[in-house]
């Protein structure tokens, strides 16, 4: 087994998806599936190789540091499923 | 011969000469669209009214003379694209309700040079899959074969393009999502160089990995389609600041001297006999227009579908995070705390494919998990890259096979995510190697699927991709086919 179901469950926690148990069984199969494929990378030597982060050579992709217009409260505001006083507006959060 | 058959270069020459409004093309366009999307269902939403109002203006500015290449010419959007004003649904029900309050650059570009958007199509829920079978909106059927996928993630749009349903279509790449159903929908889809064209407003699954690109009728509409969104976006900072050639002028015809690199390691077992006839015949081709046919090597391919699905769902682990029920979409109305809401809106919106990503992803990057996974995928990226680099030593461009096989029938491999994420073999490794590839068609299956041949350039040299495939489209007829719907 790649991965345990327990594994499987905290991983839901840490990715926020409320998973129900049929779909947590489902996961731990295919990722134990998935898992024990991508583990042929291991047979791979790469002492001393570089990681690539960025396909094309490109450093310091810098602009000047100028205020640029963007979007209005109204904007922002504009798909709020709940907003309040130019806020999105969310369950309590400090008790 | 209707309206809606001529290509985006022929309808440009008929609309300039006045032959027939952009508003008649339009409409011709929104007919057929009615007729036909109830059995391709590549459609999310149409914009029959903005569609007719962008045509008037078009027709303004043609008979003002003020006509730009893209003027009047009818075109659809992936429902990836930020569209301002207009629903966006990555084919999600996570955006419920989420109408975009900008345009991307991508979007921004053809409309300010006068195209007419017709409408967003249809596609796997945030780019995550190979057949479009993975829609909040339902499937997409392929117009060569209602049974068949058209693949995907692109589905809706080489749907669309086959289907004449549209004169052209902008999708998105980022392991094969234009090529694949490009060449299962017989039409020519490019993935251009990573940071050629603007990601700015395009919704976001892996952002080392996701370009923009056109599909196509022929070679020449997606260069002209190519050179209206391509250059450097200030708003897009991993888009390159090099100069856009004009790729109108690398239509010669004439690829004589060219090298041509077949990588031995894309020709095993596996790989379907017609797609192999098919592709094999096309090198040939190639051959007998004067290019030189040369055998290279890309020793490290079979590591690409691994490397990709570790890259690939960490990235969109992190990009998909910010779907949480707080600024927009989906919210479940009854949390009792905040990270109830997070955890159920998640659960509710997301269907179970991009749950699989984001749960692998986000298992890849976790504390413990880190150096052996993500890490690891990153050096084996190298390693694939630079396989690309020394074959280019060798060679001009790359011939492959697109797909193992031609489009395979609705619901065969959604059972068994790990057959489907191996389909992808042949497109991954240009998006980890960065590098530009186009699909177009070459022939068609005992059973009349159609079969795409892939060409992989150089970075940055969209120039020699483009002039190759036009010289081997104007020495078939496979562009002239169109499917019977």
């Amino acid at each position: 087994m790649k991965i345990s179901r327990t594994e499987v469950e905290h991983v839901s926690r840490l990715a926020r998806l409320a998973l129900t148990s049929q779909e947590l069984d489902a996961l731990t199969s295919d990722m134990d599936a998935i898992l024990d494929y991508v583990a042929q990378l291991n047979a791979l030597d790469t002492e001393g190789i570089v990681p690539t982060a960025h396909a094309v050579p490109m450093e310091n992709a810098f602009r000047e540091d100028e205020p640029r217009p963007g979007f209005t409260p109204e904007q922002a505001l504009s798909n709020a499923p709940d907003a309040a006083e130019s806020a999105f507006r969310v369950r309590r959060i400090i008790d | 011969m209707e309206i809606y058959d001529f290509t985006l270069t022929e309808l440009r020459n008929r609309l300039d000469r006045r032959e027939f409004s952009a508003v008649e093309v339009a409409d011709a366009y929104l007919v057929r669209i009615a007729a036909t999307n109830p059995l391709i269902n590549s459609y999310i939403t149409v914009c029959a009214a903005a569609a007719r109002s962008d045509a008037a203006a078009a027709d303004l500015a043609i008979a003002s003379g003020s006509a730009g290449p893209l003027t009047g010419l009818p075109i659809a959007v992936k429902d990836i694209f930020n569209t301002a004003g207009l629903r966006t649904t990555c084919a999600s029900r996570i955006l419920d309700g989420y109408v975009s309050p900008y345009d991307a650059t991508a979007i921004a570009r053809i409309k300010q040079q006068g195209a007419v958007m017709l409408g967003k199509l249809n596609m796997d829920e945030f780019a995550m899959g190979s057949s479009n079978e993975n829609s909040a909106f339902g499937p997409v059927h392929n117009p060569w074969n209602l049974d068949r996928v058209p693949g995907g993630s692109s589905g809706g749009s080489a749907a669309c393009v086959a289907g004449r349903q549209a004169g052209a279509a902008l999708g998105t790449d980022t392991g094969g999502s234009i090529r694949q159903p490009a060449a299962h929908c017989s039409v020519v889809g490019l993935k251009p160089t990573y940071g050629r064209v603007s990601r700015y407003g395009v919704i976001a699954y892996a952002s080392s990995l996701d370009q923009v690109g056109p599909l196509t009728r022929d070679v020449r509409d997606n260069a002209l389609l190519l050179q209206a969104i391509a250059g450097y976006d200030p708003a897009d900072s991993t888009s390159v600041n090099t100069p856009v050639p004009a790729y109108a002028k690398s239509l010669t015809g004439d690829i004589r001297g060219l090298k041509i690199g077949l990588p031995k390691e894309y020709f095993i077992d596996g790989l379907d006999a017609d797609v192999q006839k098919a592709v094999t015949t096309a090198a040939d081709t190639c051959r007998s227009l004067g290019a030189e046919l040369i055998e290279v090597e890309l020793p490290h391919t079979a590591y690409a579908v691994a490397c990709y699905y570790l890259i690939a769902t960490a990235e969109a682990s992190s990009n998909l995070a910010r779907y949480d029920g707080v600024r927009y979409g989906l919210r479940v109305k009854d949390a009792t705390n905040l990270l109830d809401m997070y955890m159920r809106s998640r659960a509710t919106g997301f269907g179970a494919e991009v749950k699989r990503r984001i749960m692998l992803g986000t298992y890849a990057l976790s504390s413990g998990y880190y150096d052996a996974y993500y890490l690891k995928s990153q050096k084996v990226r190298t390693l694939i890259r630079q396989d690309f680099l020394t074959a280019f030593d060798k060679v001009d461009v790359l011939l492959t096979p697109v797909a193992p096989t031609p489009a395979f029938a609705l619901g065969e491999k959604t059972d068994d995510p790990l057959q489907m994420y191996l389909s992808d073999i042949y497109t991954i490794p240009a998006n980890l190697a960065g590098t530009c590839a186009l699909s177009l068609p070459c022939g068609f299956s005992a059973d009349g699927l159609p079969i795409g041949l892939q060409l992989i350039g150089k970075p940055f040299d969209e120039a020699t991709l483009l002039r190759t495939a036009h010289a081997f489209e104007q020495a078939t007829q496979w562009h002239k086919q169109k499917p019977a719907i």
